[in-house]
């Protein structure tokens, strides 16, 4: 899953999260600016330090870029044949070292840190009527609300095998919205009765 | 403490509840009948989740369709959906969301997050992300997330329902140790049995209000009907 927390003491951890999140911005724009493969293979090394520095298990690590596997796959192909390798390593490389950055901010930071310093960031908007403590809960929400709708799909998809109807789409979809709706009813109950809105 | 007059609830055209006048005051209500008998509707109704279309619910001395915001500093909800209660993504930022509004240091606040994952027994599980947790730890987490806020009442609805009989053991213990007002609904008869004061619900309206070993009595006599 990507985004979760692991724990540790780090100067990666103990790092604000709004210098995190400058470091991320800077990091991401350089290579993009500068895409060379050069500069690629100096941010991939500076990433592995960071990663080595930070102490996230090397499997943890590549969990973080699993999701993107077919992107990948899919561009690097594509590219190559439209530019050549060399085009290709370089677009290729610069969204998986993007992606490998963003994965580590949030591996060391709490949600609850980051939220804090996002508030804050997000503090001159309030003069234009945002209301900030409900766009950063919405923001955490969704960390929250992946893994449940993912189960969610997960059982209906086993309860339909179950059934022998793997390949009919109205016993997935279905299910998947009627439970997603439910949980979604209850979810606005649990956050009204938590004091959300008062 | 809680309080109903002559309360009526209609939903979308239809009468949900009818005719409830009840006073109720701790340690323990419960409330059993069958399903769509209005269980959830009465509890929904002391936290200000629902208003009542006629008559009036006093909760401490608040109307919670009024005072909703007061009402519920007071008054907690435990859901049968343990998944839908937690908001954060790790096991103590969720409790710590509870305390979001009280104004505490940060060291007295982890000190009140500790103290309430130690009360549920998930210690160990502190910077887990919630949704590692089984169903029973989540109803542990979501139970220790409204302990933190040390509410004077707590309202259940059927909290054990999609539990095992292992998860719905610890749960219970931990519910039992609450020196508060809980009022529960549930379709477990074994867990009000002791109990002194269980309402029976049957088509929105309360047609016993005894104790926990009458109540079944009743409520079996209506199942057999
Ligand atoms: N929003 C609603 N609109 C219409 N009817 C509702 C609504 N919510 C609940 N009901 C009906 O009210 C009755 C009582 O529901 P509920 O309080 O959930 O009962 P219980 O918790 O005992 O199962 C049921 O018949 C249900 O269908
Ligand atoms: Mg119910």
């Amino acid at each position: 899953m990507i985004g979760i927390y692991y724990p540790g003491t780090s100067w990666l951890h103990r790092a604000p999260p709004g210098l995190k999140l400058v470091m991320l911005l800077l990091f991401t724009t350089t290579i993009v600016i500068f895409r060379s493969l050069p500069v690629l293979a100096g941010a991939a090394l500076l990433i592995f330090i960071a990663y080595t520095l930070a102490r996230i298990p090397m499997g943890l690590a590549l969990t973080q870029l699993r999701p993107l596997r077919w992107i990948v796959l899919l561009l690097m192909a594509f590219q190559w044949w439209l530019l050549g390798w060399e085009r290709a390593i370089e677009i290729v490389g610069t969204l998986v070292l993007a992606v490998a950055a963003a994965a580590l901010i949030t591996l060391t930071t709490t949600t609850t840190a980051m939220l804090a310093t996002l508030e804050r960031m997000l503090t001159p908007a309030r003069f234009i009527g945002v209301d900030i403590e409900k766009v950063a809960l919405v923001l955490t929400l969704t960390i929250r609300v992946v893994p449940v709708i993912a189960d969610i799909v997960g059982s209906v998809r086993d309860a339909r095998r179950a059934r022998g109807l793997e390949r009919n789409a109205r016993a997935f979809v279905t299910p998947v919205v009627i439970r997603t709706v439910g949980y979604s009813h209850d979810l606005g109950d649990a956050l009204i009765a938590r004091g959300v809105g008062d | 403490m809680i309080e109903f007059r002559d309360v009526c609830l209609t939903l979308n055209e239809r009468p949900v509840l009818s005719d409830i006048n009840a006073e109720l005051a701790g340690p323990r209500v419960g409330i059993i009948g069958a399903n769509g008998s209005g269980k959830t509707s009465l509890l929904r109704l002391i936290n200000g989740l629902a208003s009542p279309t006629s008559g009036s619910v006093h909760v401490l001395g608040l109307q919670p369709d009024r005072n909703g915001r007061a009402v519920r500093k007071k008054v907690s909800f435990l859901f049968s959906n343990p998944d839908a209660q937690i908001v954060m993504p790790t096991v103590a930022e969720d409790i710590a969301f509870s305390l979001r509004r009280h104004s505490l240091s940060d060291p007295e606040r982890d000190l009140r997050v500790n103290q309430a994952l130690h009360q549920v027994g998930l210690t160990e599980h502190h910077d887990h992300p919630a949704h590692a947790l089984s169903s029973g730890q989540k109803q542990l987490l979501a139970l220790a997330s409204i302990i933190v806020t040390e509410p004077q009442i707590l309202l259940c609805d059927e909290p054990t329902t999609l539990l095992d009989r292992r998860n719905t053991r610890e749960v219970i213990n931990v519910l039992n140790d609450l020196p508060i007002t809980v009022v529960m609904s549930t379709h477990d008869l074994d867990l009000i049995r002791d109990w002194d004061r269980v309402l029976v619900v049957d088509g929105g309206r309360i047609i016993a209000d005894t104790t926990g070993i009458e109540a079944i009595a009743t409520y079996l006599k209506l199942v057999d009907s």
